[in-house]
């Protein structure tokens, strides 16, 4: 071992010994593991998908025909899937998670806050199988009663079947409820109490603190949080798959049979031919594309965006 | 938090008689909306949670853990799973392996090497990968090891697939927690002339175990409820199997088909079962997690504040 | 948990080592899943050859068998000659059993057997008919107290041997099927209306959860699952029980089978008109990749059995036998598999 010269150790990045260098290799090698797997990703999928983007060109992202008795695959409807129930779910639950952020983090007693808070934490962690599982046996037929009465009530010939768009778009409510909830909590948490105290200074009631003091503070970070919680809807398979009624056409009513890009996959991948299976490896790459967009406009919103306060 | 909420309670109440009704009125309504908003969103989530448990200690019983899914029987019913969770356990194992060499190193590579060029890169696309859905690591490792026959439907493939899902949490967990190793240890480590890796693995790593174990948990939870990447590549079996280049059953795909695909009503009973297996799963390394990540883990907080 | 891993580890020793073969992995219809179930539980038993049966659908099956991931492919839906060309070698056909599929139903307070008709049906999955107390269901039930009730049709959302048996029937008695609705050659289809569920057991499930709900399935499931199913009329204008096995026979004796045993049965002159037959498919020559001898030996073993013994468990589940020329065709094609050209 040769010693090393005790100079200011802050970066003693030249004088490694062969060890070291050793170990760097090592480290730097297992590292590029990260690279060459999100390499891989890509190509993987552009080149298991190639043929299906080859034959349909354009129509595979703009047309509505997914036909494979007929050899045709165009994927709009479940990318109009994937956003129908994504962005209704996140309609449903970014004000409920952030009253919830608010209530745990600004207005519960902290007997209270605490346990709402690792409970909420929990059911972030629950697998799609388990949400897919109620949904299933509790949620469809509770939605199906509720379109029942609402058929009956107002005559729209909606089929009332419990599956469907209304029932995915609620299950993923569910889903990414805890998890933007707890981003919410934890940003809003880090709100300097400055901002409170300097708001409660000037005469604000509690609402006031919290709408000019906290949530401007904490806007980016809940908006990082809402996007995060979209690739989250976005990616989420099973349960979806579970309640949606897979149904490879475009939804016409909000109670319609429909699917998305990762329900098709989950649904029919593992019995796809030859022709199919390109299709639906086409629409995994869109879903990969789509995904690390989404990742990467939450990260920018998250460093750029958050102002620099008090620290 | 407390003597802050004191001194606003105070100030404010001081103030209240001089806040006019109309935003008094507000200030209520708020509340209102608020604290509704979160029974909403108390009320499925409780739901869930009950009805899996209820519905769940219902059907389970012994069986369910000491028989497999072949003694499943339309006629006679019955059956278990455990060829499910030993192949969820070994599956989970060859994961937390991957996770925790490629996690570690990059997590070591992105605090400790800050000055190589790649660093930044490496970041990102570590970010990239914790956002990609676990349906598309499925179809990704069919294309790699599936058709490729190496070594086709396996719990090898499987556990591929969760490992490289395992990774990118791993690698933020291991990097967070070696950034508030204080750089005084490191510096005390190289005074005394051990050579650079001596002191990451020694001293470095080891300060920093508990943030990592906590990742390593998290990342366990995670992996061993997800079924969506094993669809395509574990393929499932009816009997206990312990080869791992041999297909694998795994448990919250049984819990899939029992729920979504059950042969008879009873098997939705124990899709219940099942999934009060995966949640006491998910509890138990939480409650793990929430222990080791206790801040007691640095053994000089001090220096690491005192830093700026 | 030690022990199991030790167990394990000389199980894997011994895989890699002994001579023989303790598993045979399998993948495809949904159809015969029970029925295969218990086959394969009784033949572990018999033999300790544990086969591993994945019930994904017989498209499913299909695309395994073409690419060799597995070692058996189950179908309900003969393989094309486009299927067979773009397989990488010779694949015979061994029927297995005749399986019915029936209208299975959900409708609270109906208890009588209701009867349809296969343009009653089409007019359904078309869409045409919404509502149970439509006149054209009632005309053929009178006895039966149909309520206000929406009709729910549901689907595979699998490729399917079950669906292409179900929509073959209709295109062949529904012109106006056969001219709306694109019909793959396999079960692929594009369907008008409806929800769909992953294999049988999937849309049995969604039938039973379903009030209104109507689906197709292999007998066996609606039986098992308790679900009410209907009467179809056949060509003679009877209607016929899907659950008789004498009425499949008769279906099924009804053709004549090619030596390659690929043919449709559905609307036969007599019997239950939506059968068929359901096959297991294998490479007749078994010698690819790194297949042993006596890997070919056990399946071969294993189709015999199946053939045999195995077919006793047919109709105790409500499976059509296979029986009669049938079988000697099915013998057959199992005894021209070989091993590198080397008989078995």
């Amino acid at each position: 071992m040769t010693p090393t010269i005790p100079t200011p150790p802050r970066r003693s990045f030249g004088m490694n010994s062969g060890s070291d260098n050793v170990f760097r290799n090592i480290i730097i090698g297992l590292s590029s593991l990260v690279l060459v797997a999100t390499v891989l990703y890509g190509f993987v999928l552009i080149v298991g998908g190639l043929p299906a983007f080859q034959r349909e060109g354009i129509g595979f992202l703009f047309g509505l025909n997914w036909d494979p008795g007929k050899g045709i695959y165009q994927a709009l409807p479940f990318i109009a899937g994937t956003f129908f129930t994504a962005f209704g779910a996140l309609l449903l639950a970014v004000p409920l998670s952030v009253a919830a952020a608010l209530f745990i983090s600004e207005y519960a007693p902290r007997w209270l806050a605490g346990p709402v808070g690792s409970a909420i934490e929990l059911l972030a962690a629950i697998p799609s199988v388990v949400y897919g599982l109620w949904g299933i046996f509790v949620l469809i037929p509770a939605v199906r009663v509720f379109q029942v009465w609402f058929v009956s009530v107002t005559g729209v010939p909606w089929p009332p079947t419990g599956t469907g768009l209304m029932s995915a778009v609620l299950i993923l409510a569910v889903m990414v409820i805890p998890f933007i909830c707890a981003i919410s909590r934890d940003v809003i948490t880090l709100v300097p109490n400055d901002q409170r105290e300097a708001a409660y200074a000037l005469g604000a009631t509690k609402w006031e603190v919290i709408r000019f003091g906290i949530l401007p503070y904490a806007r980016a970070g809940i908006l990082g949080g809402v996007i995060l919680g979209l690739g989250r809807a976005i990616g989420e398979t099973l349960a979806v798959t579970m309640v949606i009624g897979n149904a490879n056409v475009i939804a016409s009513t909000p109670f319609s049979s429909t699917a998305t890009m990762s329900s098709i996959i989950a649904s029919n991948f593992g019995e796809a031919n030859e022709t199919l299976r390109p299709a639906l490896i086409a629409i995994g790459f869109m879903l990969l594309v789509f995904s690390v967009i989404v990742n990467v406009i939450a990260r920018i919103v998250i460093t750029r965006l958050t102002p620099v306060g008090t620290r | 938090m407390t003597r802050t909420d004191t001194m606003t309670k105070s100030i404010s109440s001081g103030l209240t008689r001089t806040v006019s009704p109309a935003r008094r009125a507000q200030n209520s309504i708020m509340f209102g909306l608020v604290a509704l908003g979160t029974v909403i969103v108390l009320i499925p989530l409780a739901l869930i949670l009950f009805q899996v448990v209820y519905n769940g200690l219902r059907s389970i019983n012994l069986d369910f853990f000491i028989k497999s899914e072949r003694d499943m029987s339309m006629i006679t019913g019955g059956g278990g799973v455990l060829n499910a969770i030993v192949g969820t356990l070994l599956m989970v194992a060859v994961a937390l392996v991957i996770g925790l060499v490629v996690g570690i190193a990059t997590g070591i590579f992105l605090s400790e090497y800050r000055e190589h060029p790649l660093v930044g890169v490496v970041r990102v696309m570590s970010d990239v990968l914790t956002g990609i859905p676990a349906i598309v690591v499925g179809l990704v490792i069919y294309g790699l090891m599936i058709t490729t026959k190496l070594p086709g439907y396996s719990g090898l493939a499987g556990g591929v697939a969760l490992g490289l899902i395992m990774i990118p949490i791993i690698v933020r967990a291991t990097e967070e927690v070696l950034k508030l190793v204080p750089t005084s240890i490191r510096e005390a480590g190289l005074a005394l002339g051990l050579p650079r890796w001596k002191v990451t693995m020694q001293i470095v790593l080891p300060a920093a175990s508990t943030g990592i174990i906590t990742g390593a948990i998290l990342g366990v939870a995670r992996v061993s409820g997800e079924a969506a990447p094993l669809l395509f590549t574990s393929f499932g079996n009816p009997d206990l199997a312990t080869n791992l280049l041999q297909p694998m059953a795994a448990l919250p795909s049984a819990v899939y088909s029992l729920a979504f695909k059950a042969l008879t009503p009873a098997q939705n009973e124990q899709a219940w079962a099942g999934a009060l297996v995966l949640l006491t799963i998910i509890l138990i390394s939480n409650i793990l997690a929430r222990f080791f990540s206790r801040p007691r883990s640095y053994r000089a907080p001090k220096a690491n504040t005192a830093k700026t | 948990m030690k022990k199991i891993l030790l167990a394990g580890l000389v199980l894997a020793a011994g895989a890699v080592s002994a001579q023989s073969v303790t598993s045979i992995l399998g993948s495809g219809a949904s159809a015969p899943f029970p029925l295969y179930t218990e086959m394969f539980n009784s033949y572990a038993t018999l033999t300790g050859v544990k086969v591993n049966y994945a019930s994904k659908g017989s498209g499913g099956g299909r695309a395994d068998i073409i690419a060799r991931n597995v070692e058996f492919a189950g179908s309900d839906a003969f393989m094309t000659d486009t299927e067979l060309k773009s397989a990488p070698g010779a694949i015979v056909h061994v029927p297995m059993a005749l399986v019915a599929v029936v209208p299975t139903y959900n409708i609270p307070g109906v208890t009588t057997q209701l009867k349809f008709t296969g343009q009653l049906l089409a007019s359904i999955y078309l869409g045409d008919i919404k509502k149970w107390n439509d006149p054209a269901i009632v005309a053929l039930n009178k006895t039966a107290k149909l309520p206000d009730l929406a009709i729910a049709p549901v689907y595979r959302s699998d490729s399917s041997g079950t669906t292409a048996i179900f929509v073959d029937f209709l295109s062949k008695v529904s012109s106006d099927w056969a001219s709306k609705v694109s019909k793959g050659p396999q079960g692929s289809v594009k369907w008008p209306v409806g929800t769909g569920g992953p294999q049988n057991a999937g849309v049995v499930g969604l039938v039973r959860q379903t009030p209104g709900g109507i689906g197709y399935a292999e007998v066996t499931y609606a039986k098992a699952n308790k679900l009410q199913y209907g009467l179809i009329r056949n060509a003679t204008g009877k209607f016929v029980d899907g659950g008789d096995l004498n009425e499949i026979a008769a279906a099924s004796d009804a053709q004549s089978l090619p030596d390659d045993t690929r043919t449709s049965i559905t609307n036969a002159s007599i019997g239950y008109p939506i059968s068929g037959f359901t096959w297991i498919l294998v490479y007749k020559d078994q010698k690819y990749g790194t297949r042993t001898k006596d890997q070919a030996k056990a399946m071969v073993a294993l189709l015999r059995w199946m053939l045999t013994d195995g077919q006793k468990l047919n109709n105790k589940l409500d499976y059509g036998q296979i029986d009669g020329s049938a079988l000697k065709k099915a013998q057959k094609n199992v005894e021209s598999i070989t091993f590198g050209g080397e008989k078995l």
